[in-house]
């Protein structure tokens, strides 16, 4: 067998290139004083230096907050939206309604691990194109895998009003023109012409967005982990202001069963060794 | 309008109730996979029994119940060493509510090293494998996740000890423990072979490894098994959260940070 790893030190000196506080002192983030170098940094300026380690332009930090802005829906249906009402109408406690609604939004049919398959394909699709690979192989491949490329169709319906928009504001912006998003759109061609008949959705626009900010698929993937966030308090906070219980209460008979009918229960346990 | 055609109804075939005469959000009459839960079960039927049913269309047998029993005692708790149990300890040794404690351990110990992702993968592996060596010598060369996954690809072989110099006892013990209820094919096949399978792996068998082989005894899949894992090792994160809860941070370690190119000294 081979040797392990073991652990370089327990718990108690910590090597770290992130940061750390001095009590009464200063704060490091990243290798810049908090309180100094960092201070007139806006939240999300801060919050993607901290993921990257890089700064952002103005213009580059308004289409990426405008990502978060158009896609806050108050709608409390939505399923990650509805564990954050949920919470509220069952008088938990608000941070635990959103965290737990934002771990939800890390979903298979939408939000994070959508948002990741997008971008991994994009970069790896623009890298493979550029190789001399034909898109129309890379999406093959792609389907293949997945049974789906990642941002095109949507869970309720195939079209999506928060593309004009965006694509609008990265026109003003100067920040439509980049090599992924190009590639973005002709996947979107290939599978409106193919047999399967979707057109892309928000996020293969916003992957693709991301991409040609510079941001590889795991700061994209950290950078996107709060975007439905402004839409999950109105709907904890409207489920508080009903009766208790009031959000979505189901009754007995709203239980549709297809499993067996009433049986009577049969069994004991048993002690180790013994034979079925 | 007909509960089946009611476009707001809950489907399922776990679970049916029935409303009290007086109330239609009122249960009279609770039925878990057939059975009546408060009527029946409750006073007969065993913690396990239940946990089973509800992943399973059907009761289980003696030995899959005793199994899974042995299973939860196993697992109930890492120890306050483990990083799910500290992440619950981190929640509970400043007062957060307990609820954040247990999602800070379902949160950390989700993961690929000792976590429920690496249990998903060592039951898919079962799936894969079975009792077949070589195929599992060929499975341990990975990838074990899809591009585009959210989760970090494996370090390790799933089910094996990145950290481990030889088997742990308890993982021995809890190997032969499990394997003697013959609940299926896989843990006495493990427990014959567990050498070569450490050989083929590189490392030793992790307590992960051995619940896999249980839970795919069981009849669960790789989802199943990553649920049950998570809830199973709840117990042990719960209970070291409320103990550190009344020590009290200054009793909790907190450690220096060391700037590694020091800047801000």
């Amino acid at each position: 067998m081979q040797e392990p790893d073991l652990p370089a030190a327990p718990l108690g000196v910590l090597k770290s290139r992130m940061g750390t506080f001095y009590p009464g002192s200063h704060v490091i983030f990243r290798g810049q004083d908090l309180h100094e170098d960092l201070k007139d940094l806006d939240w999300l300026a801060l919050y993607l230096f901290g993921i990257t380690g890089r700064r952002f332009d103005a213009a580059q930090l308004k289409l990426l907050n405008a990502i978060w802005t158009y896609t806050s829906y108050a709608d409390a249906r939505l399923w990650n939206n509805r564990v954050a009402a949920l919470a509220g109408s069952s008088r938990s406690s608000g941070a635990l309604g959103l965290a737990a609604a934002l771990a939800v939004s890390e979903a298979a049919i939408y939000g994070g691990g959508i948002l990741m398959r997008a971008i991994e394909f994009f970069i790896r699709a623009l890298h493979e194109t550029a190789c001399g690979a034909d898109l129309s192989d890379c999406v093959r491949r792609e389907l293949e895998l997945h049974r789906s490329i990642a941002g095109y169709g949507r869970p309720l319906v195939n079209g999506d009003e928060r593309i004009q928009p965006l694509l609008k504001l990265a026109a003003e912006l100067g920040l439509d023109r980049g090599p992924h998003l190009e590639l973005a759109l002709a996947v979107e061609i290939k599978l409106l012409h193919g047999r399967w008949r979707m057109k892309m959705n928000y996020a293969a626009l916003v992957a693709a967005l991301g991409a040609d900010l510079g941001l590889d698929a795991a700061e994209f993937y950290l950078y996107m982990f709060p975007v439905f966030l402004a839409g999950m308090p109105p709907g904890y906070i409207e489920a508080g202001e009903r009766p208790e219980g009031g959000l979505y209460a189901i009754p007995c008979d709203h239980i549709v069963y297809s499993g067996p009918a009433r049986r009577n229960w049969p069994t004991a346990n048993a002690e180790p060794g013994a034979s079925t | 309008m007909a509960a089946q055609h009611n476009p707001h109804a809950v489907r399922s075939a776990i679970w049916r109730e029935e409303a009290e005469a007086d109330n239609p959000f009122a249960a009279r009459a609770a039925y878990c996979r057939g059975y009546d839960v408060y009527g029946e079960m409750l006073g007969r039927a065993s913690w396990a029994d239940m946990l089973f049913l509800l992943f399973m269309p059907e009761a289980p047998t003696p030995a899959q119940a005793g199994l899974l029993e042995s299973l939860a005692l196993a697992l109930a708790n890492p120890g306050p060493r483990d990083p799910a149990v500290h992440a619950a300890m981190s929640g509970g040794v400043c007062g957060s509510s307990a609820a954040s404690s247990l999602m800070a351990a379902l949160a950390v110990g989700a993961g690929q090293l000792a976590g429920a992702r690496e249990v998903f993968n060592a039951v898919s592996g079962w799936s894969r494998c079975g009792t077949n060596l070589q195929a599992w010598r060929d499975w341990f060369a990975g990838p074990f996740e899809l591009p585009g996954s959210v989760w970090p690809e494996p370090e390790h072989a799933p089910g094996f000890d990145p950290r481990g110099i030889t088997t742990a006892t308890p993982v021995k013990q809890t190997l032969t423990c499990l394997a003697a209820y013959a609940a299926g094919p896989y843990l006495p096949w493990l427990q014959q072979h567990r050498l070569q399978m450490e050989t083929a792996a590189g490392r030793p068998l992790s307590l992960t490894g051995v619940a896999a082989a249980a839970l795919a005894d069981l009849g669960f899949g790789p989802e199943q098994s990553e649920m049950l894992y998570l809830l199973l090792r709840l117990p042990g994160a719960a209970a070291h959260a409320l103990e550190q809860r009344a020590l009290g941070y200054k009793k909790f370690p907190f450690g220096v940070v060391e700037l590694e190119h020091g800047n801000g000294e």
